[in-house]
């Protein structure tokens, strides 16, 4: 049996807004055969994972906590993938951006009692995401050097950063030599919005408004239609007379900001310090938002709320029905799995073929 | 000494061979498979996990070529089948394998692992620098022997240069009635088999053990690899080593003490001072900065082979991640 792809004559609206929702579909059913294989009830799993975690306040505001950095990441990097930049290293400028972030509280511990902290950690970090980005921003425009591995690469050198910076000279000497920073207090801390029912924080407030301003951007923009032109036909964008070195900076440094971003608000907020580990991929769950998302910043607010929940999920279903929390992982990789496959429906359809057709069987 | 670090570095190397040779092949037949460093490790956990429940690690290494091979399909299904976007569905790939390997490999966590044998061959092995030539463990003689036979396969067969074709032009090599899209799933299947048997080396031989993403990145430098090698599989070899001392020697001066730095470092101290500002400056870098070292490398070497626009050009496979749908 061979797969054949007939090119539809226009792109199919109906696949466009329905794969996300199949995809989700097969992930459940797959997540389902999961559970039999690891001899759990799927239903007590699907619960567990999807529906608990929305029945109660508290875990909704932890909701909000996982999905703004999600989403954050996840509008930036769709300009990026938009633009035809392939950005993997967001968890790399999330974590240079705690780091900027945290600098000047760290540094000098009494602008904690001042007002103007906040902003300008907030400012730090963005900073520090951008230049982090700027690095591979800079190889590709001028040595034409492939983003993608130069990206990741950087991952594992702002981890070890952060490492050698809260185990060494940024240590809390008042910590046991335990490895982290001291606890931010004060002004430092990313006020919550409604602390009587739970910890959510201004991150999610940042998350939505940058996802609009992104849609602002991207679709009723010049600049839009820019990152889209270049995206599609670089050469197109030549003549029309974009500057596709200009769009490799803006794509980077954009989406390098919002990451940085989300890890000074996550530090500054959820954590509440400098610590070793500060994400649990969030940077590389976000590229699974961008694409569930289709790329388009409202949809991304959607699906980083749906990523947020697979990670809520996935500590409930430990405790709950004592499957590993690496289950979550899993789901989130299959997620993405789907979702590409369901976009191949909008521009092809697919027909089986018999063997004897082509000649040959290919699967 | 000398002898023990260079063994070091050829067991550090093998699995950037293996993965990188494996993919070499994928991107000559034009598919960019980003999803190595996923393959790698569902092939480290699933050949730890065969190995530990028979006690014999040749059916680990077995277990984790056939786990690579049927990961790929994966792969290969959307992104040659499907004509999915090859960079997004190679990092799917990626994530998959992290989550699925981290789930399968949570019972293993901290068991004590099978370890492949090295081979003794008596006389030789115990020739001096004996055990470098004549007493490794088999995946290393594999891998060299791979590294050849794919040169050979590549460069001096027909079916090498029919897929060869394929990656530099689908169209044309279709036009000409060659089966674009048998042959890249073919050469899929080849790097996943590759990218699990470099796991297996990983949980087999170079730790005997199963520790959660514990290829480190290691998928990846094998990526950057072929981009260094330029697509030709000396190059990789060279390229593979060259990390591979790179891994070891940062490895070696964490671990050192000062003594021993002095050890080394005493042939360099002509004058004394040399020798303690040496000494002094080696220890004083904090052990995250060495850790770093092969991937700043790796961010380097690209940047000094990319630099050259018109080579890269004349090189890359033309087709190289551009999906094909035959027209009929």
């Amino acid at each position: 049996m061979r797969i054949e792809l007939i090119k539809r004559p226009q792109h199919s609206k109906l696949f466009a807004a329905l794969s996300p929702f199949i995809a989700f579909g097969l992930t459940v059913i797959a997540g389902s055969i999961l559970f039999l294989f690891l001899g759990k009830s799927p239903t007590a799993g699907l619960y567990a994972y999807f529906i608990a975690p929305l029945t109660e306040v508290w875990s909704l505001h932890e909701l909000a906590i996982k999905a703004a950095p999600l989403i954050l990441i996840g509008v930036g990097l769709s300009v990026c993938y938009l633009s035809n930049n392939w950005n993997i290293g967001a968890e790399g400028q999330f974590v240079i951006g705690a780091v900027f972030g945290a600098m000047l509280p760290i540094l000098v511990p009494s602008i904690q009692q001042s007002p103007v902290a906040l902003p300008v950690m907030l400012v730090m970090g963005a900073l520090g995401g951008a230049l982090y980005a700027a690095i591979p921003a800079f190889l590709k425009a001028r040595f034409n050097t492939n983003e993608i591995l130069t990206s990741l690469m950087l991952v594992y050198v702002a981890q070890l950063i952060l490492d050698w910076l809260v185990r060494g000279p940024w240590r809390d000497p008042a910590a046991m030599n335990f490895p982290q920073a001291p606890r931010f207090t004060g002004y430092a801390v990313l006020p919550e919005l409604m602390p009587m029912s739970g910890r959510a924080n201004l991150g999610i407030v940042f998350a939505l408004v940058a996802a609009m301003l992104v849609w602002v951007l991207v679709n009723r923009m010049l600049k839009g239609f820019e990152v889209r032109v270049i995206g599609m036909s670089p050469r197109a964008g030549k003549f029309a007379g974009f500057s596709a070195t200009k769009m490799i900076f803006f794509a980077f440094l954009l989406s390098g900001a919002l990451a940085g971003l989300a890890g000074v608000s996550e530090i500054s907020g959820a954590i509440g310090r400098l610590q070793p580990s500060i994400s649990p991929g969030y940077g590389f769950a976000a590229i699974i938002v961008a694409f569930l998302g289709r790329l388009n910043p409202l949809g991304i607010v959607a699906a980083g709320l749906v990523l947020a929940l697979t990670y809520l999920g996935g500590e409930a279903a430990q405790i709950s029905i004592g499957v590993s929390d690496k289950v979550a992982r899993a789901f989130q990789g299959m997620l993405l799995f789907f979702v590409l496959a369901c976009d191949t429906f909008i521009h092809y359809r697919i027909r089986f073929a018999s063997g004897r057709a082509g000649g040959q069987a290919n699967a | 000494m000398l002898e023990s670090i260079l063994l070091t570095i050829a067991t550090a190397a093998t699995p950037l061979l293996l993965a990188a040779i494996g993919e070499l092949v994928v991107e000559r037949s034009g598919v960019l498979n980003l999803g190595v460093e996923g393959m790698m490790l569902m092939g480290a956990v699933i050949g730890f996990g065969a190995a530990l429940s028979t006690g014999n690690p040749w059916i680990g290494v077995f277990a984790a070529i056939v786990a690579g091979m049927l990961f790929s399909m994966l792969f290969a299904v959307l992104a040659l089948s499907l004509a999915t976007n090859q960079v997004a569905t190679g990092l799917s790939l990626t994530l998959l394998g992290v989550g699925l390997s981290g789930m399968i490999g949570e019972a293993f966590v901290g068991q004590p692992g099978v370890k492949m044998a090295a081979i003794y061959i008596p006389g030789l092995t115990d020739l001096p620098f004996g055990r470098l030539f004549f007493g490794q463990d088999p995946l290393f003689y594999i891998s060299l022997l791979l590294t050849a036979g794919v040169a050979w396969f590549l460069f001096r067969t027909r079916a090498g240069l029919t897929l060869r074709s394929v990656g530099d032009s689908h169209s044309s090599a279709h036009a000409l009635g060659i089966k674009v899209i048998p042959i890249r799933y073919a050469a899929v299947a080849f790097g996943g088999a590759c990218a699990g048997l470099a796991g297996a080396q990983m949980s087999l031989v170079y730790t005997s053990q199963w520790i959660e993403n514990m290829t480190a990145g290691r998928g990846w430098i094998a990526l950057a690899l072929v981009v260094f090698a330029s697509w030709r599989p000396g190059r990789v070899l060279l390229g593979a080593y060259l990390f591979g001392a790179i891994t070891i020697l940062q490895l070696h001066v964490q671990a050192m003490s000062v003594n021993e730095i002095a050890q080394w470092t005493g042939p360099f101290a002509f004058v004394p001072e040399i020798g303690r500002w040496l000494l002094g400056a080696l220890k004083a870098v904090p052990t995250q900065f060495l850790s770093a070292l092969p991937y700043l490398a790796t961010v380097i070497v690209l940047v000094i082979i990319s630099r050259n626009r018109r080579l890269t050009l004349i090189n890359t496979p033309a087709s190289l991640g551009r999906p094909f749908v035959p027209d009929r």
